[in-house]
């Protein structure tokens, strides 16, 4: 049974399209209103980061996002709580650090969630072999824990990742951390196009996917793209608005392109 | 059967330790594993370490008796010296090891973490003996309070970088250092300066360490016929102290792990996963993490290796802290009754000892003297610059 995460997805390539997952530092000034210009103008579905005080998957963007987010007083609970007011009519996805997952509780987390109206997480520091009590208490209150392919992977790797997987397998674009990047790493189509073929999963790339062209270039091989630090750059230099426009060429331009 | 375990593939020192890290890097952490398990059991390998820590390191390290001290306190006060080893602290069994691992592995660069910096001076040292480019990640306070370290690893060849994220100290640079590794992880060997970090790293680095516990048991047996009565080290991530502990943790010796006040991560954390292991952590109630605050750069660590964790829930080990006045006072206590200078770091340990030590009359006491202090002389000259 698949949840509202992958339904989502899966409604958007079943009509011959890409999907488009912004990512939105909770708790930053004015991340609600991010919030609704992304599902305005053409997100798919929504990644909500909970700042984390040591994000080591992330780079200098969303570090000072997460940074001014905890100095204004984001908490989990906080953040949880504002989401329940946001009634955007698409699935919305935590993307948080473990120790915030298991400081909680599996159990409780997994509940707070869903009571919050979230569908997914994606937990980006838990790997394969140490998801496994977490991912049951995910799929036992209806969260669908998105899981990371990452460039480094063997073969023998991709399909048990896949397999853990819900809503889509987020195929990581670098070996490196969250930032803009000139061009589309080599990488990202690369291993997109290995796990395309080991699961029948919507596939998305994630990390170093920075501008309209680029998410183009990367959907030629996934099923569509999640953007974080370039969204996270406008919320911060130009608010909602700059946030929407954005979302909207990106939409554009993968609504233009003949696949 | 040993206290000491070998982990298994999940890296568990009973509920603690673990693989926390981005699937990017837990192929490499699967390969470091292997390669570290080949070449421990390869007697080329371990010959070759011998020689380098014999002839390069200067091992093995002696024992001083402290005779002025220990009339002083009313107690048998024991020194393993490791301040002298080359580069000036115990740091650099860890880092001739894995750098002639990382060597073996093909790779050709390294990166590291350092708090005082002994760790980045020690690898920098180790990287340009054995022909490795090094970049060390140091946090922006550290390269400040520790500014002559920062020199020395740029006359031996190394890249030194200031971090100015979160707090600016040994939390953050570890966060750099994975960052960097996420992205270098084909070319370059994360070399960990303590026994913390993902699986394999705290079983090896303490594998590297436990150099200093088993010449240590000897050199207690052969003064004193048995094991010391106590065996006290501070515990920054634990490295000198699982170091040491490591050659008398099946002995009845008592073993002391003596943790800033400001930096208490067994003292005063809970479990909590950070830096790719789970282990007590100084944490809010949101799981965020603490900063530490220590005079001592080389303990201002909010986690703690999950060896010591284990440690401290099966009651085999103990944790006390020491407050910073304390330590100020013990530096310039051993200093003036010794005429040794140690680092501050250890100076925790010497804290902890002159406080209880009327708690312990007549016992014996072995402690870990794990650097010297130069490198800190010029902090505490601010500090007492008008009052000695
Ligand atoms: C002399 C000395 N002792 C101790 C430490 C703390 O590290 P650990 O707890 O890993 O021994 C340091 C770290 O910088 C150090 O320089």
């Amino acid at each position: 049974m698949s949840g509202r995460l992958e339904a989502a997805m899966r409604s958007r390539i079943d009509g011959g399209g890409k999907c488009l997952v912004p990512y939105i530092t909770g708790g930053y000034p004015g991340w609600m209103d991010a919030v609704r210009a992304c599902a305005a103008n053409g997100a798919d579905a929504i990644e909500i980061g909970i700042p984390f005080s040591d994000p080591v998957m992330d780079g200098p963007i969303i570090q000072q996002a997460s940074q001014t987010a905890l100095d204004g007083g984001a908490t989990p609970v906080s953040i949880l709580h504002d989401v329940r007011s946001l009634d955007v009519g698409i699935p919305l996805a935590v993307m948080c650090y473990y120790n915030t997952v298991f400081h909680a509780g599996h159990e409780r987390f997994a509940h707070d969630l869903a009571s919050a109206g979230i569908s997914a997480a994606i937990v980006p520091d838990l790997p394969l072999e140490e998801a496994g009590d977490w991912c049951a208490a995910a799929d036992a209150a209806g969260i669908e824990t998105v899981m990371l392919a990452a460039p480094t992977a063997p073969d023998e790797r991709l399909p048990r990742v896949a397999e853990r997987a819900r809503g889509f397998v987020y195929s990581v674009g670098l070996l490196g951390v969250t930032g803009e990047r000139a061009a589309l790493a080599l990488t990202a189509t690369t291993l997109a196009a290995r796990v395309k073929k080991i699961t029948t999963k919507p596939v998305l790339i994630g990390v170093g996917v920075s501008n309209a062209q680029q998410a183009v270039e990367a959907s030629r091989v996934a099923d569509g793209v999640i953007m974080g630090a370039s969204v996270v750059r406008r919320m911060i230099d130009g608010g909602a608005d700059s946030v929407g426009e954005f979302i909207a060429e990106v939409r554009h331009a993968l609504d233009g392109a003949t696949w | 059967m040993s206290i000491l375990q070998t982990p298994g593939s999940d890296g568990r020192f009973g509920e603690f330790g673990g693989r926390f890290v981005p699937e990017t890097l837990v192929p490499a952490c699967q390969e470091l594993e292997h390669a570290f398990s080949d070449a421990w059991n390869d007697p080329m390998f371990r010959a070759d370490l011998d020689q380098l820590l014999r002839e390069y390191a200067g091992r093995p390290s002696m024992v001083t008796e402290c005779h002025n001290l220990g009339s002083e306190l009313g107690i048998r006060l024991f020194l393993k010296r490791e301040d002298l080893n080359h580069t000036g602290s115990h740091k650099i069994n860890n880092v001739l090891g894995q750098v002639l691992l990382a060597k073996r592995m093909g790779k050709k660069r390294i990166v590291a973490e350092t708090g005082a910096g002994q760790h980045g001076v020690a690898s920098a040292t180790a990287a340009a003996l054995l022909g490795l480019e090094c970049k060390v990640y140091m946090g922006e306070v550290d390269t400040e309070r520790q500014e002559l370290n920062v020199f020395r690893m740029r006359l031996l060849g190394a890249e030194v970088e200031a971090v100015t994220s979160g707090s600016r100290t040994l939390k953050d640079a570890v966060n750099e250092a994975m960052r960097d590794w996420v992205a270098s992880v084909e070319t370059t060997h994360y070399c960990l300066g303590s026994v913390m970090g993902p699986h394999p790293y705290p079983f090896m680095v303490r594998q590297f360490h436990r150099v200093i516990g088993d010449e240590a048991f000897e050199q207690m047996n052969d003064v004193l016929g048995t094991s010391p009565d106590y065996v006290v080290a501070c515990v920054g991530g634990g490295s000198n102290a699982m170091g040491i502990f490591s050659g008398f943790v099946d002995t009845p010796a008592q073993l002391i792990g003596v943790e800033p006040a400001g930096g208490a991560a067994v003292g005063r954390g809970q479990p909590g996963v950070v830096h790719g292991m789970k282990s007590y952590l100084m944490q809010d109630e949101y799981g965020q993490v603490s900063e530490a605050h220590s005079i001592s750069a080389g303990l201002d660590y909010p986690g703690v290796g999950p060896e010591h964790s284990y440690l401290a829930s099966i009651g085999r080990a103990q944790y006390p802290t020491v407050t910073d006045d304390e330590v100020i006072a013990a530096f310039q206590l051993m200093a003036r009754s010794e005429g040794i200078i140690p680092a501050l770091e250890c100076a925790h340990a010497m804290a902890w000892i002159s406080r209880e030590a009327p708690n312990m009359q007549g016992k014996t006491v072995l402690m870990n003297l794990s650097g010297r202090g130069d490198k800190d002389v010029g902090q505490m000259m601010s500090i007492l610059g008008d009052v000695i």
